[in-house]
């Protein structure tokens, strides 16, 4: 396809970078969110990023987006290290967070806005809205989308500003299953057209494989990639596929071992987190329960996990 | 692609909204309909044959002056269920408008008995309709100048007071430095009411007018730049994150995303001070100021004029809800995005 000659991605590489915050209720005490990460991505590649919570990809996303600076460790987009917020990195989170005083082409022109370009570009607005699918929506305010137009709004809002990486934060979490999976297609478009580098953080083993050239799995406490796959399915792929569903055994599989060789892990602080939580954060973001008959039964999982 | 069906979320009124309505020519209907028609005229003869049975011990322009205003609102009241038969908007607003206005005539008729009538009430102070209407159209001259004079006032003290409190409001919510340093001055003075002030603010301002219009900004500063502080710095952290993300300086954080987002914060703050912008006004025209509504109600109070002191306070009630309901447009237009998100 053409696709691949208009890359708008750039390279991300994270090196060696720690992040470390305050206990609640105890400034003492330092819970170590991220332990020395390493991770490189190639122009235009789309990842994505798996684990329970507390395993610290939201807090990777923040550090990527300048939200957020590490203790340790540097992160670099191409040749530029960053050192802040900037449009060349978007953020779309779980909520969609659309500015709920402007309607959808104001919502979809904020990046535009701020950076005092609305003039120069403004036929891109329509563009973008057409990109999305929301022409007809472009005077209604949020409050009149239902979750799955929000945040299509809120893709095109992030992608307005041409980002060379985008990050995403379990963008589609919140939406039913039905929405979700169209959702994923539509995620998958834009990225194709674009080849915007992308980094998809979710708790869904299905999205995490159908989306992702590659997946990182991280475990908590202290927050750190335990694996890489590299998932080499054709696009656009299919669900229910046996190569697909016998990735999926085996990422089970892995997070499974990551859960019992969680409870004993090396190096880190803050050892009484450890103790009460490492089971049971694993627990709830446990997939598979839906398909016992591919993955060893869920309750098989948590009973290994929880001594 | 767009299943526009299910996902365009239906406000919960109008799925409300088909209660099962009676068809409009249902007997019960018609009796509704009619009894809110001829409420206002039957309203009215009653307040005429009373007023006409009391008129022999009253002086008499004033007795004139207010049947032929009884006897105007009844040729309306007669002529409006006359045309709204062919007029639908005009039925439907009657049907909404009617019960009230014919209670406001009943009050009216029951003013007139328990004063003019039963003397119920002592007489000088408490003057029938007739007489606060004869009040009311003889000096309308100089009842329009001072209610044109405060309106100046109201404006330049309320604008005054929003505008120093929107800035300082916006700074202090926005920039840590500035809540430690205006914080307190804030807190301590801001609760003074504004009308404590009057003593020192007559000796320090070169004019009445001038103190006026420094108190009432005072007594709006306060409540406004309390909510600005609060609508700014409770500004939802993910909206500024995703400005940031977006590109966004330091100007459109506070004009385009702190500012809007406390618009809903701030407006309560607004009604709050106009509130106070009223009570301080009237005081201060009370107590210094030689001209507006409050000036006059205290001057027609010293001439024992009891009919004007009634007329005065009339004219406030329409003159303050006037604004008041000029603020409610504001907010509609300002807020139009909160449609549904909020109910007020």
């Amino acid at each position: 396809m053409v696709a691949a000659a208009s890359t708008e991605g750039s390279p991300l590489r994270i090196l060696g970078v720690s992040k470390s915050f305050p206990a609640p209720g105890n400034d003492a005490i330092h819970n170590l969110a991220l332990d020395a990460t390493t991770l490189s991505m190639t122009a235009g590649e789309l990842v994505s990023v798996i684990g329970p919570s507390g395993c610290g990809k939201s807090t990777l996303l923040r550090l990527i987006a300048g939200l957020d600076f590490p203790d340790s460790g540097e992160l670099w987009v191409g040749d530029d290290p960053i050192t802040g917020p900037s449009a060349e990195r978007g953020l779309v989170f779980q909520d969609p967070n659309l500015f709920p005083w402007l309607t959808v082409s104001r919502n979809i022109q904020a990046g535009l806005v701020a950076r005092g370009l609305l003039q120069k570009k403004r036929p891109e607005v329509g563009e973008f809205m057409r990109l999305v699918g929301l022409e007809a929506f472009a005077n209604a305010y949020p409050h009149h989308l239902s979750g799955g137009m929000a945040q299509r709004v809120a893709l095109a809002r992030a992608l307005i500003n041409h980002p060379k990486v985008l990050l995403l934060d379990e963008p589609l979490g919140a939406l039913d299953a039905f929405t979700r999976m169209r959702m994923q297609d539509e995620v998958l478009r834009l990225w194709q057209a674009r080849r915007t580098t992308m980094l998809l953080v979710t708790h869904d083993i299905d999205e995490a494989i159908y989306m992702g050239d590659r997946i990182v799995i991280m475990t908590p406490h202290p927050g750190r990639i335990e694996r890489t796959i590299a998932v080499t399915l054709d696009r656009p792929r299919q669900r229910n596929s046996q190569a697909f569903l016998r990735l999926r055994g085996e990422i089970l599989e892995l997070l499974h071992l990551a859960g019992s060789a969680g409870r004993n892990p090396v190096g880190g602080m803050s050892s009484h987190i450890r103790q009460d939580e490492d089971t049971s954060g694993i627990k709830p973001d446990m997939p598979g329960t839906s398909q016992p008959e591919i993955s060893p039964p869920a309750s098989v999982v948590s009973g290994v996990a929880e001594p | 692609m767009l299943q526009i069906s299910h996902q365009v979320n239906v406000p919960p009124q109008e799925a409300k909204r088909p209660v099962q309505k009676p068809a409009p020519n249902h007997p019960a209907v018609l009796k509704t309909r009619l009894q809110a028609i001829l409420a206002v005229p039957v309203a009215t003869l009653l307040a005429l044959a009373v007023h006409v049975g009391l008129s022999n011990d009253e002086p008499l322009p004033e007795a004139h002056l207010y049947s032929s205003f009884l006897g105007g609102i009844l040729c309306t009241a007669i002529v409006a269920a006359a045309v709204q038969i062919l007029w639908g908007g005009l039925r439907r607003w009657m049907r909404k408008m009617c019960p009230i206005f014919a209670a406001a005539i009943l009050t009216l008729c029951f003013w007139e008995l328990i004063t003019s009538d039963w003397h119920w009430l002592p007489l000088p102070y408490f003057p029938g309709p007739a007489a606060v209407l004869q009040s009311l159209v003889s000096d309308r001259a100089l009842l329009f100048d001072s209610t044109w004079h405060s309106l100046l006032l109201l404006l330049s003290g309320y604008m005054l007071g929003v505008i120093i409190a929107l800035i300082t409001g916006v700074c202090i919510g926005w920039s840590a430095r500035m809540r430690y340093w205006g914080m307190p001055l804030l807190k301590v003075v801001g609760p003074i009411p504004a009308t404590a002030w009057i003593p020192l603010a007559m000796v320090v301002s070169p004019s009445s007018t001038f103190s006026a219009v420094g108190l009432i900004a005072l007594a709006v500063w306060f409540p406004v730049a309390m909510l600005t502080i609060s609508g700014i710095a409770n500004t939802r952290t993910s909206y500024l994150d995703v400005a940031r993300t977006l590109g966004a300086g330091r100007w459109y954080l506070i004009f385009r995303v702190a500012i809007p987002a406390a618009m809903p914060s701030i407006f309560i703050g607004l009604f709050m001070g106009l509130g106070t912008s009223f009570l301080t006004l009237v005081v201060a025209e009370t107590v210094g100021v030689k001209s507006g509504l409050g000036w006059y109600v205290s001057w027609a109070q010293g001439w024992a004029e009891y009919g004007k002191v009634f007329a005065a306070l009339i004219i406030m009630a329409g003159f303050f809800s006037t604004i008041m309901t000029l603020l409610f447009k504001v907010r509609d237009r300002v807020l139009g995005w909160q449609k549904g998100v909020i109910k007020w």
